[in-house]
């Protein structure tokens, strides 16, 4: 995979989110956090996490999943590994 | 719904749930209500969710209770008054190999390793024997996935002090007491995880992180397969298999290639593919599965191709035979038309998917599983879960049997003017009595399945119609039916409940294999007769309108009871009494248990 860049990762993101959440309304930011979306509990993030490593056929690694802050981070390495 | 059928997309499934739960609760299908309370050594959220859109498919709501996380033993042994109110309908106990306290370690006795098996055996009966008495309900429980590591290599799967080793023992122990407990099913977690790729089921990341027994793009196969055993546990279970010919079960094309020209047998990699699959819905038949026909040929060809003699079937293992060139929608709802049977009961396997489209289409509920590739279908229709055979009685092995008598009987019946001296000539004989402990696993299994003649289609687990049999406060009947071309077995049961001088009928039902025999005639006579016996004046009977009981609609007055109250579309009771009844079955002779 060439270099993505950010642009294309958050418009992508914007459609898994759409998805896990069941909600076209959905717009998500490098500062979105958990707090911004209702149903985004700690049960729901497992589901995200997952979708999220299938849309970008990409694994996060264990220490990544458990220190992501917000989607900004996400999209971080998102990007960092489509380098490789 | 195409998405839920096997074999479905885990991702999608995974993203989409929401979606796809929102379609389910609006498709307007009325669903059974279930309460399953599911006890978690492990994560058992994202479990439960995906339990509820396989089992909304198969036409189950289900309500769940959770144990908190990891209490599975607490909630078994010392139920909380969640679990003690929620009252379930089955209990599904989710452990998994992590929860297995103490291993075996290299260096120890014998007797110490055997020690530490009993500590895990004893902890696991002391709960199905305390679930099974306070909930008389069926208990599901899942087995062991093997170890994810072997400290031993090779030797891990022989040597006692192997974790596989222990792990197959413990299995194996659980597998004993489901022979010897009826109500008792192991999910076999152990066969899905090797099937799923065990490396990749067991990735210690999703315990270690979340607490989840299995990766989380396991979990829809995993939901599926227990789901599997809830739905036949409650009369979900598809009955019949309609099968095409041509590419279906034989290569090429009878009617073009002739007899000799197609592949089945074992000259050939793909004929011996044929010949596997041929034998695969053999014995699903010996399972008691309906086997129909449904192809686009003529009749003699279908015949003559079915009789190659290096074939597994025969046309007699075929109840039904539709070789013409009809649409097959129409043929398929014909073929439920004449066993007796509704259409989504029916699995249609045929290799064009142009066939499969047009029945999906026409008859909604009919599944027709993606046959690709003749080496694929075994997988495909055993996968799919259709005929999960949970429990089976004497009377499914015969099932076929009984169907050949039934068209046998159509048969006769076209050659007598009068419907009365049909009847008649069957020369039927009844056993109508009360319970016996013998037919307690096939009156409940007819009392979880039966739809059309059902007048309440209330529904009872093992342990509920224990309790109707031991309470002196019921009269219960079956009813067995045997006539000059074959035992049909127990098919048809009465429950009443007695309040003073009056009898509630809380079940009244019949199998549709004797329909218009005047065995609900006979089942009358010898009720009202019990109910004299036991100082009954009135019989009060409800009838209960649910999507598919319409032909019971007017049963009570046709038997002659009064119409107390309901109107034509909604519930209705109705009233009999004994004391001015005489009986009304001439065509049955009828007689009570044997002696003894």
């Amino acid at each position: 995979m060439s270099t993505m860049d950010m642009r294309e990762i958050f418009a992508k993101l914007d459609r898994v989110f759409q998805e896990v959440f069941d909600d076209p309304g959905i717009r998500v930011t490098p500062q979105t956090t958990a707090d911004d979306i209702e149903d985004w509990d700690s049960l729901e993030h497992i589901t995200l996490i997952s979708a999220v490593e299938r849309a970008f056929r990409m694994k996060f690694k264990m220490g990544e999943i458990s220190s992501m802050r917000n989607v900004g981070e996400m999209a971080n390495i998102i990007q960092e590994r489509s380098r490789g | 719904m195409r998405e839920l059928e096997y074999p479905f997309q885990p991702g999608e499934i995974i993203s989409k749930r929401k979606a796809l739960r929102r379609a389910l609760a609006a498709d307007g299908t009325a669903r059974l209500q279930k309460k399953i309370a599911v006890l978690g050594g492990s994560t058992t959220s994202d479990i439960v969710k995906t339990m509820e859109l396989f089992l909304l498919d198969a036409g189950i709501e289900p309500v769940f209770y959770e144990s908190e996380y990891g209490q599975y033993y607490q909630d078994a042994m010392f139920p909380p008054e969640g679990l003690a109110d929620f009252s379930p309908d089955v209990v599904f106990i989710h452990t998994t190999g992590r929860n297995i306290a103490s291993w075996p370690a290299v260096g120890e006795a014998a007797q110490e390793v055997d020690g530490k098996l009993e500590a895990e055996l004893g902890k696991f009966r002391a709960m199905w024997e305390s679930l099974e008495q306070r909930f008389h309900c069926p208990i599901i429980q899942n087995n062991f996935e093997k170890p994810f590591f072997r400290l031993l290599g090779n030797r891990d799967a022989w040597d006692i002090h192997g974790r596989t080793n222990f792990t197959n023992r413990l299995n194996q122990a659980f597998c004993d007491w489901a022979a010897g407990h009826p109500g008792f099913y192991v999910h076999d977690v152990d066969y899905l995880s090797g099937d799923f790729g065990l490396l990749r089921w067991a990735d210690p990341a999703y315990w270690n992180l979340y607490k989840y027994a299995m990766c989380l793009e396991a979990i829809p196969a995993f939901a599926f397969s227990v789901s599997n055993i809830i739905k036949s546990l409650f009369g979900k279970n598809k009955k019949a298999l309609a099968l095409d010919l041509d590419n279906t079960l034989w290569g090429g094309v009878v009617g073009d290639d002739g007899v000799e020209g197609i592949e089945i047998g074992q000259e050939t990699g793909v004929s011996q593919s044929y010949y596997e699959f041929q034998s695969y819905v053999k014995q699903l038949k010996n399972l008691g599965v309906l086997l129909t026909v449904c192809s686009k040929n003529d009749e003699e060809n279908a015949l003559a191709g079915l009789g190659h003699p290096e074939g597994a079937l025969r046309p007699g293992d075929f109840i039904l035979i539709k070789a013409n060139w009809e649409n097959k929608d129409r043929n398929i709802a014909e073929t439920a038309a004449q066993l007796n049977i509704l259409p989504e009961s029916i699995v249609f396997a045929d290799d064009n998917p142009a066939e499969r489209e047009i029945v999906r289409a026409q008859l909604p509920g009919v599944i027709a599983p993606e046959l690709e590739g003749v080496e694929n279908y075994i997988a495909t229709i055993d996968r799919g879960g259709y005929f999960e055979a949970t429990t089976f009685s004497e009377d499914d092995l015969k099932r076929n049997e009984m169907y050949k008598a039934n068209a046998l009987r159509a048969a006769q019946q076209a050659s007598f003017a009068d419907y009365g001296e049909y009847l008649k000539s069957l020369g039927m004989h009844a056993v109508i009595d009360d319970f016996l402990p013998i037919y307690l696993t096939r009156i409940t299994q007819l009392a979880n399945k039966s739809n059309q003649f059902n007048l309440t289609t209330r529904r009872y687990t093992t342990g509920q119609m224990v309790q109707v049999f031991e309470s002196p406060e019921y009269v219960r009947l079956y009813g067995k039916l045997v006539d000059k071309f074959g035992d049909n077995g127990v098919v048809s049961v009465v429950i009443g409940h007695k309040d003073g001088q009056a009898l509630d009928i809380e079940l009244w039902l019949m199998s549709c294999r004797v329909l218009k025999r005047d065995m609900e005639f006979a089942m009358l006579d010898r009720l009202v007769e019990r109910c004299r016996e036991e100082g009954v004046a009135t019989l009060r009977g409800y009838y209960f309108p649910t999507a598919k009981n319409g032909m019971v609609r007017e049963l009570y007055g046709t038997l002659g009871f009064q119409k107390v109250s309901g109107d034509e579309a909604g519930p209705s009771v109705w009233e009999l009494d004994t004391a001015g009844y005489t009986p009304q079955c001439q065509v049955i002779q009828v007689s009570g248990n044997p002696e003894g």
